[in-house]
């Protein structure tokens, strides 16, 4: 381990290092925030820096809505899971697609024409290493050389395109598949720098953010989830933890031995930027393995958010939500930066919708917890958060590491795919109300000894899933208004609810279904104003802008990922007497697989 | 790829109808035992520890892409449906070399797991609660145990 004084001579260099950046914001920053403010376009993954997937578009509205239809449609010609969705910069449009990876640049000007197509050549080995299917979330944009998309490939290779042209403009690999390391999530381009995470939880690699310099590829920092201070860019003083400094070897101290190396924490969720507070915020993922017998301690930093410096790397601020997971509990849920009022008292807030089925609001300046509460009435694994300590109150009957190894836990809610998993949430800014795309399943789980091989999984769990008792939707989509620690409104669905949601001010908002629904309701209440069946099922997210002075929805269909893993079949027996409701539904009675773009306009 | 399955199980549902017809004494590595002799014990719902810790490790290793219960996924195939035309060799062939269907229209790889101790140990375990699912004698869900 590094001696202080050289901790300390590292981190002096880092601060010289960022004053100079500071002094010196790229134009390419600038020239990017703007046009993230342009409604008619959707240049960033979820919309705008602060993630709110909010469009200040009001062609399409409470009034309108039923007039929508498809306008134009695209096959990707990939048939696995599509999640993520198009960027609309000028009069283009952006996909990716899953493995193998494809990008399209399609011309708006044509309905679609393609004015460019990317297909990277990857070893297909990297195939059975990505954990749930072959799912890629999004490129990224930058005006940097007048124009590069960056595509975060399933082997880890990070590639900047030419945005007019598809050429290389370089390539880079960020990770090793050979121990279960893979890309899935989309970039996040902050000033010169574009940053990404990291897949493999479930493979026993050790997660971390990484920034990249847009000029030439080259590695500018990168953080760790575990390990040492310097690994993890913490100052033990002035990095904090519920307002309180962190102290040294913050991590080391919650592990046994050197298990933090395998220790999982994966980054593989969305990024968000404050550029007024310069910090930027992501969550890491569960720790590895899934027994957590296997594993004591709290294994920070797994399951946190982090705010970390922007130009440095360095933490500013950590919490974390579910300290020694025992249920797969992935913190990489979206940040949604949002100033708004927290029992009634105005606040910048980052409002996060968790795996573990807490909804949390922290002070996004120093990382004070403000609320916690549930936002599926059926969670059961805590009772509360305690607001002093930030830690859950656990409920021993539902914790599988209180009951031990080789002992199946059962009724535990929500079940590892999290009351939310990665499928984001959208806020907006006209009525302060969040609306929540959700799951709605509990398991028994049970941990048992597993060794570690490198690229071989590291999981040692079994789990089965199904409903809540005495229900028999899976989903559910909900209004949630943090002033008062509520849901507004949920709407249930048949399936969970994998697409990430788009509000606008029209006053609606949009998300998809499992089973291939786009559906539009009215922000107030909830009611169907608009569905339209797609080809195959959504776990896409939906985005909006304009064209020729008309506002589209674009959506891409195809269902896959952990959703289709797990529902295609439906979870349980279909047993007699019970029908076709619910659970017992397979999702593959409702939809085949096949990944298609879906615009929707309105009638004139 | 599938017509050689087929044939394979069509030579062995015929060897096993000559067992049962004749006692063919010469046919015995023919797939499908006789039901006396299932490799697993199902009894109310429970299953003999060999075939619980089966259903463990199909749980870790295979659920993530099978999905639960071997009922199959959008990614890969219902491995009940499966078990009824492959043998055993064929069965544990493709958990230890893996297989590969990559074209212009699939991304299908099932992993090689021959370096994989906790399957390698688990194989037969593995392969007998598939069965058990696929022969319909075990439903889906997490099964309780014998007393070992
Ligand atoms: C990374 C995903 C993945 C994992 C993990 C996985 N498989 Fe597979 N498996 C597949 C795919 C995909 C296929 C189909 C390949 C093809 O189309 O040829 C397959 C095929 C098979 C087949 C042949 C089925 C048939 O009808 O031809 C068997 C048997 C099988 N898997 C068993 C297992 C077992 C047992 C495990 C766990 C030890 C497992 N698989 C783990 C992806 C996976």
């Amino acid at each position: 381990m590094n001696s202080k004084k050289s901790v300390l001579a590292m981190s002096a260099c880092m601060l010289a290092g960022s004053a100079v950046l500071g002094s010196a914001p790229s134009l390419a920053n600038e020239e990017l925030s703007k046009l993230s403010k342009d409604p008619s376009q959707w240049v960033m993954p979820l919309g705008n820096y602060s993630s709110q997937r909010y469009s200040e578009l009001t062609q399409i509205n409470t009034k309108t809505a039923k007039s929508l239809h498809p306008v134009w449609t695209f096959s990707t010609g990939v048939l696995r899971g599509h999640e993520g969705g198009p960027l609309v910069i000028g009069d283009m449009m952006y996909v990716s697609t899953p493995f193998p990876n494809t990008v399209f640049a399609l011309s708006l000007k044509d309905a679609g024409k393609i004015a460019w197509k990317y297909e990277p050549k990857q070893d297909a080995n990297v195939i059975p290493v990505m954990c749930c299917d072959t799912v890629n979330r999004g490129v990224s944009y930058t005006p940097d050389n007048g124009g590069m998309i960056f595509l975060h490939q399933a082997d880890t290779s990070l590639v900047a395109l030419d945005a007019k042209t598809g050429k290389v403009v370089w390539n880079i690999k960020d990770g090793d598949p050979g121990k279960g390391e893979t890309g899935t999530s989309a970039p996040l381009v902050v000033k010169d720098k574009v940053l990404i995470g990291i897949s493999g939880g479930e493979f026993g690699m050790r997660g971390r953010l990484t920034a990249y310099n847009i000029k030439d590829g080259s590695k500018a920092w990168i953080a760790y989830s575990e390990g040492t201070d310097s690994e993890l860019k913490f100052d033990p003083q002035k990095t904090t933890v519920m307002g309180q400094p962190v102290g040294a070897d913050s991590s080391l101290k919650t592990w046994k031995g050197d298990q933090y190396k395998n220790g999982g924490g994966a980054t593989w969720g969305w990024i968000s930027y404050d550029p007024s507070l310069n910090m930027i915020y992501y969550g890491s993922g569960n720790p590895g393995t899934w027994n957590p017998t296997q594993r004591p301690g709290d294994n920070k930093w797994s399951m946190t958010v982090f705010a970390r410096d922007a130009d440095t790397g360095e933490a500013k601020w950590v919490y974390q939500m579910t300290p020694h997971d025992q249920w797969d509990y992935d913190g990489i849920n979206e940040m949604i930066l949002a100033d708004v009022p927290v029992h009634g008292k105005s606040t910048k807030a980052l409002v996060h919708f968790d795996r573990n089925g807490f909804a949390y609001v922290l002070d996004r300046v120093n990382g004070k917890l403000l609320e916690a509460e549930k936002y599926d009435p059926a969670v059961n694994w805590a009772s509360k958060i305690d607001m002093a300590s930030g830690r859950p109150v656990l409920v021993d009957q539902f914790g599988p590491g209180a009951q031990g190894a080789d002992h199946n836990t059962k009724n535990v809610c929500p079940a590892a795919l999290g009351s939310k998993d990665e499928q984001p949430a959208s806020y907006s800014p006209k009525n302060h109300m969040f609306f929540v795309p959700t799951n709605h399943v509990c398991m028994d789980y049970e941990p048992f000894k597993v060794s570690y091989t490198a690229g071989q999984p590291y999981v040692g769990a079994t789990l089965s899933m199904y409903p809540p008792q005495g229900q028999n939707n899976l989903g559910n989509f909900i209004a949630y208004d943090v002033n008062q620690g509520k849901i507004a409104w949920s709407d249930p669905e048949t399936f969970s609810v994998w697409s990430g949601a788009l509000a606008t001010a029209g006053d609606v908002v949009a998300y998809g279904t499992l089973d291939g629904n786009l559906k539009v309701v009215d922000q107030k209440t909830g009611k169907l104003l608009y569905k339209f069946k797609t080809p195959s099922g959504i776990i896409g997210n939906i985005n909006t802008y304009t064209y020729g002075g008309k506002q589209y929805l674009a959506v891409l269909s195809g269902v896959g990922g952990w959703a289709g893993i797990g529902m295609a079949a439906g979870l349980s027996e279909d047993n007699a007497g019970l029908g076709a409701v619910g659970a017992y539904k397979q999702l593959s009675n409702y939809t085949q697989l096949g990944g298609v773009l879906t615009v929707f306009g309105l009638s004139n | 790829m599938s017509r050689t399955i087929l044939k394979i199980a069509c030579a062995s549902l015929i060897a096993s109808a000559a067992i049962a017809a004749h006692h063919a004494a010469g046919a015995t590595d023919a797939a499908p035992a006789s039901p006396q002799k299932k490799p697993y014990t199902v009894k109310d719902g429970k299953v003999d520890i060999n075939t619980y810790h089966g259903y463990l490790y199909y749980g870790d290793q295979c659920m993530r892409c099978h999905g639960p219960d071997g009922a199959g996924s959008s990614y890969a195939p219902n491995l009940t449906e499966s078990l009824k035309v492959m043998t055993k060799e064929q069965v544990e062939n493709t958990i230890i070399n893996g297989r590969k269907h990559v074209d212009s229209s699939n991304e299908k790889v099932m992993p090689a797991f021959g370096t994989n101790e906790d399957v390698v140990e688990n194989m037969d375990n593995i392969y007998n609660y598939l069965l058990a699912r696929s022969d319909g004698a075990l439903g889906r869900g997490h099964p309780e145990h014998l007393d070992p």
